[in-house]
């Protein structure tokens, strides 16, 4: 987003307060619990399922800083309207969220409002987490309520006027924002419903991979239509989705659980600990969104099982780099996790957007600490820009029949300014046992 | 194909995708830069290409073609050790050795881009450098030495 997008953004919220301030609706606070409610009184069964819950929200990933404790807040989210500060959703009295009732907590998921009736900043994406049921908001609760507590006040955020007055909040949720339950959907089945559930709403999904307007809001047209994230591309994943190679449902839950597959790719930025969270899930809801996200894919036409064969080689100087740095992995006799994939089936080649394969290009797939996935050295050193671009044109040239990347020069320089710290995320996923998965304590 | 390699032109004859590492060792017989794993994943084949740090074993020799390659050798010898030998030499950091040079690699391209790092940004910038014999806490110190001087 740039600086013309935040000027008419800002007039547009200026205007849009003068004209529609009275469509600040005010809410009323509700009185804190006299104490962070008792461990005890929560039942053990709920308090899993909340942890399973949590791990389907990706709660942990906003709301823990890095080196910091489990859901102290902290983390910096970078939005073009300034910097927002998660906060401390440990049990602290004080700091942290110990004396919100369940009714309180609700209200947040459901509405955006905090315990004192403020409006909170739609970085939390409450406008999909409305969604979710009593039920699971309940097991969320004992989850989050049975925590550590951390006393630790997270940092103020840093947004210039008007983005800085919570009660303007009011119209951009009067504009954009619709409270509401999950409706089912009678032509699908129950699996696909509590797919739909959980992606649209805790999983949002849509948050990363769905473009938004110039108010920081998702266009509801194009749900999952593709988006970014921290200097990634947050790939389409619905009927836009420009997969190579037609997923199933059973790919796509070992690659939710696990963080790669061997014959689609590796989920690496911003999606890594996704996947580093969705190992602590129930497997039957991975399996829900897996089959929901499969089915919103196949809305396209065409789908191939298997990808075009590449070009013959054209010996232009990107090709003779591919030969030379990159083919003894990913044309060698080795699969992933020990090779690397085949290029034609990649996402990385085939996608709306080159930035996340030269981020990986430059910076390479860190290893996933102890666990067996992909790894992948990253070349920022030794190749030159006009090296990166030259391989990358060709890539999309020889693996696939689209249309070559427009924009690839000013794609390699961005990546080279956001450093390797946007590829520094510890990979994810339960490498090849969930069970040895464990909950800290 | 001409390269230049410790501020010298040097003619290779090697084909044009072979690993950097392998022309320094087999052509041109400097030895500092080793072959741990072939992969990338260990850093004892570091050396810098214009002032960068990269993996030796997988950076082709097409890659470096127009570009500075620095090696071990570059930054000294036995007789004039540079300040990051001296430093290593003085805290004694090395058990087995075969990690040294890359770390001493990784260490001057820290050094020439943070001439002052604190202990946190030490430690991650060696982090692409393994050492199995564990003789990491005596390669901080000599990194710290190095800065310091």
């Amino acid at each position: 987003m740039n600086r013309a997008h935040a000027r008419n953004a800002a007039g547009a919220a200026i205007a849009l307060a003068l004209v529609g301030s009275c469509a600040t609706v005010e809410h009323a606070a509700i009185g804190p619990l006299a104490a962070p409610p008792e461990r005890s009184g929560f039942d053990r069964a709920l308090v899993e399922r909340g942890a399973q819950l949590a791990a389907v929200g990706d709660c942990r990933d906003c709301h823990t800083a890095r080196g910091g404790e489990d859901f102290a807040g902290g983390v910096a989210l970078a939005t073009p309207f300034g910097k927002i500060y998660s906060t401390n959703i440990t049990p602290d009295a004080e700091t942290g969220i110990g004396l919100w009732s369940e009714a309180a907590f609700r209200r947040a998921l459901r509405e955006g409002v905090d315990r004192g009736g403020q409006h909170l900043y739609p970085a939390f994406p409450y406008d999909r987490f409305t969604l979710t049921s009593d039920e699971d908001v309940h097991a969320l609760y004992a989850y989050l309520m049975t925590r550590p507590a951390v006393h630790r006040r997270a940092p103020a955020n840093r947004l210039a006027f008007p983005f800085n007055v919570r009660s303007f909040l009011g119209i951009w949720k009067a504009l954009f924002f619709r409270p509401g339950r999950y409706r089912p959907d009678p032509s699908h089945d129950a699996q696909w419903n509590r797919g739909a559930y959980l992606a649209e709403g805790l999983g949002h999904c849509g948050s990363c991979h769905s473009p938004r307007n110039a108010l920081g809001a998702e266009i509801a047209s194009r749900d999952l239509d593709g988006g970014e994230a921290e200097g990634w591309h947050a790939y389409a994943i619905g009927a836009r989705s420009q997969a190579p190679v037609a997923w199933d449902v059973e790919s796509m839950r070992a690659y939710l659980r696990r963080g790669w597959h061997a014959r689609h790719g590796v989920a690496r930025g911003p999606m890594a600990p996704v996947t580093r969270e969705l190992a602590r899930a129930s497997d039957a809801d991975v399996r829900a969104i897996a089959a929901y996200i499969v089915a919103s894919m196949d809305g396209r036409s065409g789908a191939p099982r298997e990808p075009p064969a590449p070009r013959a080689p054209s010996g232009s100087s990107g090709e003779r780099l591919y030969e030379d740095a990159c083919a003894q992995c990913h044309d060698g006799e080795q699969t992933p996790p020990f090779g690397g994939i085949a290029l034609a089936r990649s996402i990385g080649v085939s996608g709306e957007n080159p930035r996340d394969l030269v981020n990986v290009i430059l910076y390479g797939l860190a290893a996933a600490g102890t666990e067996t996935a992909p790894i992948m050295p990253g070349y920022a050193g030794a190749m030159s820009d006009a090296q990166v671009v030259a391989l990358v044109d060709s890539l999309r040239e020889r693996f696939t029949r689209k249309p070559p990347w427009t924009g690839v020069e000013a794609s390699v320089r961005e990546a080279r300014a956001a450093g390797p710290s946007i590829a520094a995320q510890p990979a994810g996923g339960a490498g090849t046992d969930p069970a040895l998965v464990t909950e800290r304590r | 194909m001409r390269i230049e390699v410790n501020g010298i032109a040097r003619e290779v004859c090697s084909p044009a995708r072979t690993p950097l590492l392998y022309v320094l060792r087999d052509e041109l017989g400097l030895d500092g830069a080793k072959y741990g794993c072939g992969l990338g994943q260990c850093g004892a084949c570091t050396v810098l290409v214009d002032g960068a740090a990269v993996f030796s074993c997988v950076t082709p020799l097409a890659m470096v073609q127009g570009k500075r390659v620095t090696t071990l050798e570059g930054l000294g010898t036995l007789d004039r050790p540079g300040a990051l030998q001296r430093a290593f030499l003085e805290e004694q950091a090395a058990q087995c050795g075969f990690c040294i040079p890359g770390m001493i690699l990784r260490a001057a391209a820290l050094l020439a881009a943070n001439p002052h790092p604190d202990d946190a940004q030490i430690r991650e910038a060696l982090q692409p450098n393994l050492c199995r014999c564990g003789t990491h806490m005596r390669i901080l110190r000599a990194v710290r030495r190095a800065a310091r001087a």
